[in-house]
């Protein structure tokens, strides 16, 4: 009991720790981008049309940028901390909030799907490929993984359209939508080749972890206890293995769901990526922020949710 | 004993692995059925590129209007959009010539024009638009809080640039509403082309009741704007939709004969607009070096469109640069081989080499100006371009030269240009050029401050006058970013803004191109095409140089 309450406390100490860390992340993410952002050449308020000084003067004071640039950090901080990104430059009459709140969702719904898609395949292959070491299916699955490593999402996104496009043209109807957002079907190709590349990493995870279970004590204890080869597979080799795969599942979510602006571009996906290249190229310093900061809190607090589900999963893990 | 566990352990791997699969397969397939259901529960997304029962086209969009307040819309995305959904004074026709728009009919003097309002002209709401609307809509764009980037292009309008500037209230303005449907507009000086200004998006009217009740969200979605054009948008999805319908208040509404333009698509990706084209979902679409040969393969009629802008190497005139000498600007203009550049290295049809800052498409007094006069031309001669490269290094007083920094975009058009550029003078005149590769406003800022001696730049047209290219490179020109100053050519420009007689006009235009030329104040590239691939039923597309482009508001399905 009184251990039991220890733990406990311990634990929420620890988690309390890590937010408290995670904060302080972020703020050094926003403070690095803030001045990386303006020491940059160019600002947001210049265009191909150039302006009069007088113009140029007016917009600098209704963006704020005419005062000192610690000062505008200071407020920048401020309104920051009570949630309020700012207007974009570029999108004149739109809030940063809005663009977060309406494009995020979609990222995330095609990051959700395609770490589906990953972390099922991942683990499947890499099961596959330790069981059946240095054999055909394995030799094949990691050829195919060191390729779904090495080639670049836009050639599999390119590929991906085509591929629908002839499908499509061969049945003389449209099986799945080429591009666009909206519906289920419209989800399904982009989703498979956002997770191509996580799929991959997974499977070569799940292979090692596998094969370094497979001269563990207890496995071996298993065996010679003669339990159905079944169960020893799934209870004591699959879900152990499955361990350091969903280590890295919360990390993986983060960089899927903000690193698809190419799968978003390709497919016509309104999605939050896209605005965050835009933002980078236009010089769309409200945006830019915005962006960075709600990726770098999301990925952060990603990480610390698989932490504490890790020491909840597994006993072994110390909380200190 | 030893034997056992091995014989065990691969019977568990033949039962596991069989296991696994059926796992696998099994999840699947259940994973697929459960898209599947989903997927037909979704409404079926069965848009076609064209449904001649329905009157509707679906289109994409290269990227989405950043918003769609006329009076600060900059880019060619709002204009296209803003000239389907609004209407100004004047518009222009199916055949590119000016029309009565809002106005039924108009006198352009000197001092003064006078535009009378048709009564049938009416808001999307149902109200007229008056002669206040195209009142307010001015001063609101040339109040200096609005801080528009086209504010200039109002200028001509007595007392324009005062207000813009901050020195007059937006009320001195010389637009006057005399009545709800008389404009009176008094001009700051002769404006020959006043009647081509009138069909830009910064002339479109706009509602004062309606814009002050936004509270500066006006034109941020489809509902915070107010149409009078032949289309209002009926759903507007940032990032992902925009849809036209038909506008039952507009009074030329006969003339429309589609019903919806959908932009079902917004991606800069053309191959990914191939795709949908080649997909049958939209009915338009641009091709680019990579996708062009698929095009070609699939025997597709190519359509070419002349864009009407002009790409050029501008010139770092101050006084701390090299590119000041003539000398070595004329070097590099008999070294330029233009020609090749745009059919061997740029290889896309549709472009023009470039000859002139003044594009093949300008009207001259009676027929196209570069008829009437025609641009001087320059061979390529490498022997007269080291000629006045040894003069240059002498004027200049220099032992060797230093490389040259030449500004570029990161596009891949550009980096082909600036590459073969920078091979042909290494090998025709042995300097060294470094290219300096930047991001849009990372360029536009070295191009500001004057960070370069050369840069890859471009122009296009605003209005349709020689005069939208012709004041580029006046002394007072905030856009001259190399600072080319030259009396002689400041006052030939004062004489085609002031005059109104065409012979004096181009005659005037004549001489700034003799002086681009002479001086090698910039070196023209090439003049900008487009080739794009259109389903045949679709018919009636307006593709403009100046003004709305592509204008489907004159289009019809056959078949």
């Amino acid at each position: 009991m009184a251990n039991s309450r220890t733990n406990k406390h311990a634990y929420v100490r620890y988690a309390v720790i890590r937010l408290i860390q995670g904060a302080i992340t972020v703020w050094l993410i926003a403070t690095a981008t803030f001045f990386a952002m303006h020491n940059v050449p160019g600002d947001p308020l210049m265009d191909e049309k150039a302006v009069s000084p007088e113009i140029r003067k007016n917009l600098q004071a209704k963006y704020g940028l005419d005062r000192p640039l610690l000062e505008q950090y200071g407020i920048y901080l401020s309104n920051m901390i009570r949630g309020d990104f700012g207007i974009s430059y570029a999108q004149e009459n739109r809030r940063v909030n809005d663009i977060i709140r309406e494009h995020f969702p979609v990222s995330a719904i095609l990051g959700v799907l395609s770490i589906v898609f990953a972390a099922l395949g991942g683990i499947l292959f890499g099961a596959l490929t330790a069981i059946n070491r240095n054999r055909l299916p394995d030799i094949v699955i990691m050829f195919l993984v060191i390729m779904g490593i090495s080639v670049p999402s836009f050639v599999f996104a390119a590929l991906g359209q085509m591929t629908l496009v002839n499908v499509n043209a061969f049945f003389g109807t449209s099986i799945l939508p080429v591009a666009g957002w909206g519906s289920v079907s419209h989800m399904i190709m982009p989703s498979l080749i956002l997770g191509l590349g996580t799929m991959a990493f997974l499977t070569r995870l799940m292979r090692s972890s596998m094969l370094e279970i497979d001269n563990a004590d207890y496995l071996r204890t298993a065996i010679s206890k003669g339990l159905p080869p079944t169960r020893i597979f799934l209870r004591h080799q699959l879900r152990n293995a499955i361990l350091p795969v969903i280590t890295v599942l919360g990390p993986s979510i983060a960089a899927i769901t903000t690193g698809g602006f190419v799968v978003e571009l390709v497919f016509a996906i309104p999605g939050l990526g896209r605005y965050f290249v835009q933002a980078v190229q236009q010089s769309d310093y409200t945006v830019i922020m915005g962006t960075t900061v709600f990726y770098g809190a999301f990925l952060v607090f990603m990480v610390i949710v698989v932490d504490l589900l890790y020491g909840l999963v597994d006993p072994r893990v110390r909380l200190d | 004993m030893n034997r056992e566990p091995r014989a065990s352990q691969g019977n568990f791997r033949r039962t596991a692995g069989r296991q696994l699969i059926y796992l696998g397969l099994a999840s699947l397939i259940g994973l697929g059925a459960l898209m599947w259901s989903l997927a037909s529960l979704s409404e079926g997304v069965a848009e076609t590129a064209l449904d001649a029962i329905a009157g509707s086209v679906t289109l994409a969009l290269s990227e989405e209007p950043p918003q769609l307040d006329s009076s600060r819309a900059t880019d060619t995305v709002s204009s296209q959009i803003l000239g389907h959904v609004m209407e100004g004074l004047l518009r222009y026709d199916e055949f590119n010539r000016i029309v009565p728009g809002v106005a039924e009919r108009w006198e352009i003097g000197a001092t003064k024009a006078t535009f009378w309002l048709r009564d049938d002209a009416f808001w999307s709401d149902g109200s007229r638009i008056t002669a206040h609307d195209f009142v307010f809509a001015w001063q609101t764009a040339l109040d200096p809080q609005t801080a528009s980037e086209y504010a200039f292009i109002l200028y001509p309008i007595k007392n324009a640039e005062a207000i813009n500037n901050g020195q007059l209230d937006t009320a001195a303005l010389g637009a006057t509403a005399l009545n709800d449907t008389t404009l009176l507009v008094r001009l700051e000086r002769p404006v020959a082309y006043f009647n081509s200004l009138l069909v830009f998006p910064t002339y479109f009217p706009i509602k004062q009741s309606f814009y002050e009740k936004r509270q500066g969200r006006y034109g941020a979605d489809a509902s915070e704007l107010l149409y009078n054009g032949p289309f209002v948008i009926e759903k507007w999805v940032h990032g992902s939709q925009l849809r036209m319908v038909r506008n039952p208040h507009y009074w030329d509404r006969n003339r429309i004969r589609l019903n919806i333009i959908d932009y079902a698509y917004i991606t800069s990706d053309v191959n990914a607009t191939l795709n949908l084209f080649k997909d049958r979902k939209i009915a338009i679409a641009g091709l680019n070096s990579e996708n062009l040969d698929d095009a070609l393969q699939r025997h597709w009629k190519l359509e070419r469109f002349n864009e009407g802008c002009v790409g050029y190497i501008s010139f770092n005139h101050r006084s701390s640069r090299l590119t000041r000498n003539r000398h070595l600007r004329k070097a590099m203009q008999h070294a330029m081989d233009t020609s090749e550049l745009v059919y061997k290295v740029i290889a896309m049809p549709g472009n023009l080499p470039g000859v002139s800052f003044f594009p093949v498409w300008l009207q001259g007094v009676e027929r196209p100006f570069r008829q009437e006069f025609p641009a001087p031309e320059t061979q390529v001669d490498v022997t007269q371009a080291r000629y006045y490269l040894a003069q240059a290094k002498k004027e200049l007083g220099l032992d060797e030269w230093r490389p040259l920094t030449f500004l570029t975009g990161d596009r891949a058009t550009t980096n082909k240009i600036s590459e073969y550029l920078q091979q042909e003078f290494k090998e025709k005149l042995g300097l060294d050029i470094a290219i300096d590769r930047q991001i849009f406003k990372q360029r536009l800022a070295k191009m500001s401050s004057g960070d370069f001696d050369m840069v890859l730049a471009g122009w296009c047209p605003d209005y349709d006058d020689p005069l939208t290219f012709g004041d580029l490179f006046a002394s007072w020109n905030k856009n001259n970013r190399g600072e080319y100053k030259n009396p002689e050519l400041d006052q030939w420009v004062r004489i085609a803004q002031n005059s109104l007689e065409p012979h004096t006009r181009m005659n005037a235009f004549s001489e700034i191109q003799k002086i681009i030329h002479l001086e090698a104040v910039i070196l023209p590239t090439y003049e900008t095409g487009s080739v794009y691939v259109r389903d045949p039923r679709l018919k009636g597309v307006v593709k403009r140089a100046v003004g709305m482009d592509s204008d489907y508001s004159n289009a019809y399905i056959d078949g």
